[in-house]
């Protein structure tokens, strides 16, 4: 979109596009971009080369990368993540990256290069409509055929991205337009006259929110994303609430890390993989306080038996979350860090809990459902299990400045309900749009971030291969990241459900014509170490941690192990299996069950 | 699917009464924000019923869309937020709640006919207060504005005249009373 909305201050400086991209990067604090060039966007390369060091640009391997990259710099440090490509496919590859960045809601600014605007629409050499194509799979476009236009939209592209519920926002810029010259200025307050997301909670609401908390008997704080997205203030305040209200808190996989796992108060994740207490306690709450998540299915199961017991607060920044599939009883529009206040406020002013032996009670419950370690499997002297490898990773690394990315698939069910997050911003994964790739290159724009940290994508043999080639990325810039690869030899996500839903017949998901992952890591001039045995897996994966160096960790686990709990299709919360349950699965599923999965 | 409610997947609500509305929505007249609009209703599998959309402040460069769709109160309430979470749109307004609000459109109708039939169009028309802006010796354009049923009655009544074609304007709407949107 051009848009009126860019005025330019007579006091600017003339300069190119090319050059105004460059500026107003550096003037949005960017300090790296990840890219890939072509044809419609060598005049910013140009300007990219002349300039004096103030950006710096990592070049990928494929343009998907580049957004999953940017996705990982942005979700570990709270910035907007940024990315430049050219048109044409150079577009068309970054659109998995920008809808996977739309789902979990991550502040992209994504340029892309545009034929000339004479040429638009003319079927042109590498031409495509990519504000058309990009428009349901970003928070907004921009399609700039004015340099006039281009600061203002360029600032206003950075304010959209990381303000109110954060998203990708891609700016399309044609050739000419990157040659023309123009007046640059700096950003100044963007007052966007439609555009402004409310903070601030009604605090009549907070308030009666506030004497519903202290009246219940059965509380469960229920967190997502939300908190993460709000910055690290809003996990502070999250900890001090579940401290004064004494409640039990789960969270879902977008949110781990909001609140400490080692927390007693903690019930781990909740959903299809989740454990059973948390998903007992949301079956029986009396109160459900959801502060920044948003009812997905993998969360509710079946919604008419969806805590049925319950009244419901909702706190979201974003109106279109409330009564989407849920509908609540007390919804509260505003960021998580400024309710969350309030509401720590509040409660302090009062008196705190009345029910305090109803309180007890409940606890009294969650530790009869937690007694049952619904996360316990059973180990094998010979063959590694995945949730074994998770774990020794998990010992072997926590006292270690440590992120996790991951790919898709029951390694990351496993890494979610295994590896233990004390901080936000630690744990990166691909949640609602489910992005098999994701991980590998979201780990190479996290080590950029945090050059001394541990940085490890927790991947599936299958997963991996998608984004594989950003290893010659990571080995460019000598990013020291680690693939610790659960291989199973199967898509082994799709083969549960094939051995639950479909008779066992597994239809292609096998991972035939594996690649050896140690010499493929050598390939790439990074190392590679293979572990199959269980005694030997400490010594591989202290062994890892100690190169400094892009590291491909094959850890051969056992094929067949399915990921428990499991909310089966077809049911509600307390008729979650475990993995003991696993004879019984067959029965549990339904016919029509199998239609939606 | 026949038996939702056994999918992993949320069940299709239970019937829920499905429901008309007349949207106001006040957005920026730039490129590409009715293909927004669009977008939305297509790729969330909304309705339109009617569409109208002009530039309606120029000095702002404000257009106003009206919409009339359908739906359960939830996905009602689904449109307008999902409307209003859209960078480019300023406010929108559900007429159907929101007070008393007039609503019109304008139709073209054209009617082909001779002898008897041309007098019982014309009074017809009279009876409507739709206007002849177009006659020939064997047939009509008429005008006419109104509600929608309105609209619909007319034309039902000149189908068996000779009913050729007929071109709508679909819905606008506005508030009574001195307030604006
Ligand atoms: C194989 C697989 C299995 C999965 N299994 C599970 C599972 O068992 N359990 C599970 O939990 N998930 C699971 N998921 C992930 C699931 O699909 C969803 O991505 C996830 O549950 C959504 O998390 P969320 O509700 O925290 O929402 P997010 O997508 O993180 O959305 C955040 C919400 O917070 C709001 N928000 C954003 N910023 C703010 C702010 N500043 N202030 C207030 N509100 C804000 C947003 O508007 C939005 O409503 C699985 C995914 C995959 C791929
Ligand atoms: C791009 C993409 N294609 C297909 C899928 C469907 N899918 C989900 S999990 C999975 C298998 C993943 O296999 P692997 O990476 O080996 O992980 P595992 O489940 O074995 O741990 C597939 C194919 C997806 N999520 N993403
Ligand atoms: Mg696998």
């Amino acid at each position: 979109m051009t848009t009126k909305k860019a005025a330019v201050s007579a006091l600017g400086r003339e300069m190119t596009g090319a050059e105004m991209v460059i500026e107003a990067l550096a003037d949005q604090g960017v300090e790296h971009i990840f890219g890939y060039p072509g044809g419609a966007v060598l005049p910013i390369y140009d300007a990219l080369f002349q300039q004096s060091n103030r950006l710096q640009h990592i070049l990928v391997r494929h343009e998907q990368g580049a957004v999953h990259a940017a996705e990982g710099y942005a979700r570990s440090t709270g910035k907007v993540g940024c990315v430049l490509v050219t048109s044409g496919p150079g577009a068309t590859n970054a659109v998995t990256g920008l809808t996977d960045a739309l789902c979990d809601s991550i502040p992209i600014v994504c340029i892309t290069g545009q034929v000339p605007t004479h040429l638009i629409g003319n079927d042109a050499f590498q031409e495509c409509d990519t504000v058309g194509i990009t428009r349901p799979c970003t928070k907004y476009n921009y399609l700039v055929k004015n340099i006039a236009d281009l600061p203002g939209v360029l600032h206003e592209a950075f304010h959209v991205a990381k303000s109110g519920r954060p998203g990708p926002v891609v700016v399309d810029i044609p050739k000419d337009i990157q040659f023309a010259k123009g007046l640059y200025a700096k950003p100044k307050e963007i007052a966007h006259k439609g555009y402004q997301p409310k903070l601030k909670g009604d605090l009549e609401r907070i308030k009666a929110a506030i004497e519903m908390m202290r009246h219940a008997k059965r509380p469960l704080f229920y967190t997502g994303g939300g908190i993460i997205n709000s910055g690290p203030k809003a996990s502070e305040l999250l900890r001090e609430l579940v401290k004064l209200t004494g409640f039990p808190i789960t969270s879902t996989l977008m949110g781990l890390g909001a609140f400490p796992a080692s927390d007693q108060r903690w019930l781990g994740m909740l959903g299809m993989h989740g454990t059973w207490e948390a998903n007992w306690a949301m079956h029986d709450c009396d109160l459900m306080i959801c502060i920044g998540a948003r009812f997905d299915d993998r969360i509710t199961g079946r919604l008419d038996a969806f805590a049925p017991h319950s009244r419901k607060i909702h706190v979201d920044i974003d109106p279109s979350s409330i009564n989407k599939n849920v509908k609540v009883d007390l919804p509260i529009v505003g960021d998580c860090t400024h309710v969350l206040e309030d509401m720590v406020r509040l409660w302090r002013a009062g008196s705190g809990a009345t029910e305090k032996k109803a309180l007890a009670d409940w606890w009294q419950q969650i530790e009869k459902w937690r007694a049952r370690k619904s996360l316990a499997y059973r180990n094998t002297p010979d063959l590694i299990k995945p949730q074994y490898a998770i774990q020794r990773l998990y010992e072997l690394t926590k006292r270690r400045d440590v992120y996790i990315t991951t790919e898709v698939g029951q390694h990351q069910m496993w890494a979610a309900q295994f590896f233990h997050f004390e901080e936000p911003h630690r744990w990166m994964t691909s949640g609602g749009l489910g992005t098999m790739g994701y991980g590998l290159p979201a780990a190479v724009g996290v080590q950029l971030a945090h050059p001394d940290a541990l940085v490890i994508d927790i991947a599936g043999e299958a997963s991996v291969q998608m984004t594989m080639q950003e290893m010659s990325t990571a080995v460019q810039y000598r990013l020291p990241i680690k693939i610790f690869i659960l291989n199973n030899q199967y898509m082994g996500m799709v083969r549960q459900w094939q051995e639950l839903l479909h008779g066992g017949r597994y239809a292609e998901s096998y991972s035939h014509s594996l690649p050896d992952f140690v010499k493929l890591a050598e390939a790439y001039h990074a190392v590679g170490i293979r572990c199959d045995k269980p005694g030997e897996l400490d010594a591989a994966i202290r062994e890892m941690i100690g190169v400094k160096k892009p590291v491909i960790f094959d850890c051969v686990v056992d094929p067949d192990e399915n990921c428990f709990p499991m909310i089966p299709s077809g049911r509600a919360h307390n008729e979650m299996i475990l993995g003991d349950a696993a004879e019984s699965i067959d029965e549990a599923v339904t016919e029509a069950g199998k239609v939606m999965v | 699917m026949a038996n939702g409610s056994t999918s992993h997947y949320p069940a299709a609500p239970a019937a829920q009464g499905i429901e008309s509305h007349t949207l106001c929505v006040l957005v920026d007249n730039e490129p590409g924000v009715l293909a927004r609009v669009i977008g939305l209703f297509s790729g969330r599998g909304y309705n339109i019923d009617s569409l109208t959309v002009s530039e309606t402040e120029h000095e702002k460069h404000l257009s106003r869309i009206t919409i009339v769709t359908r739906g359960t109160p939830m996905v009602i309430e689904q449109i307008k937020n999902q409307l209003e979470r859209l960078v480019p749109i300023h406010r929108v307004i559900d007429m159907t709640v929101s007070g008393p609000a007039i609503q019109r459109e304008l139709a073209m109708v054209k009617v082909r006919g001779k002898g008897d039939d041309r007098v019982e169009a014309l009074r017809l028309a009279d009876a409507f207060r739709a206007r002849v802006i177009d006659a020939g010796p064997e047939s009509f354009v008429f005008e006419i504005t109104g509600a929608s049923d309105k609209i619909e009655s007319f034309v039902a009544l000149m189908l068996p005249i000779g009913l050729v074609e007929v071109s709508r304007t679909g819905v606008v709407a506005i508030q009574r009373g001195p307030e604006g949107m």
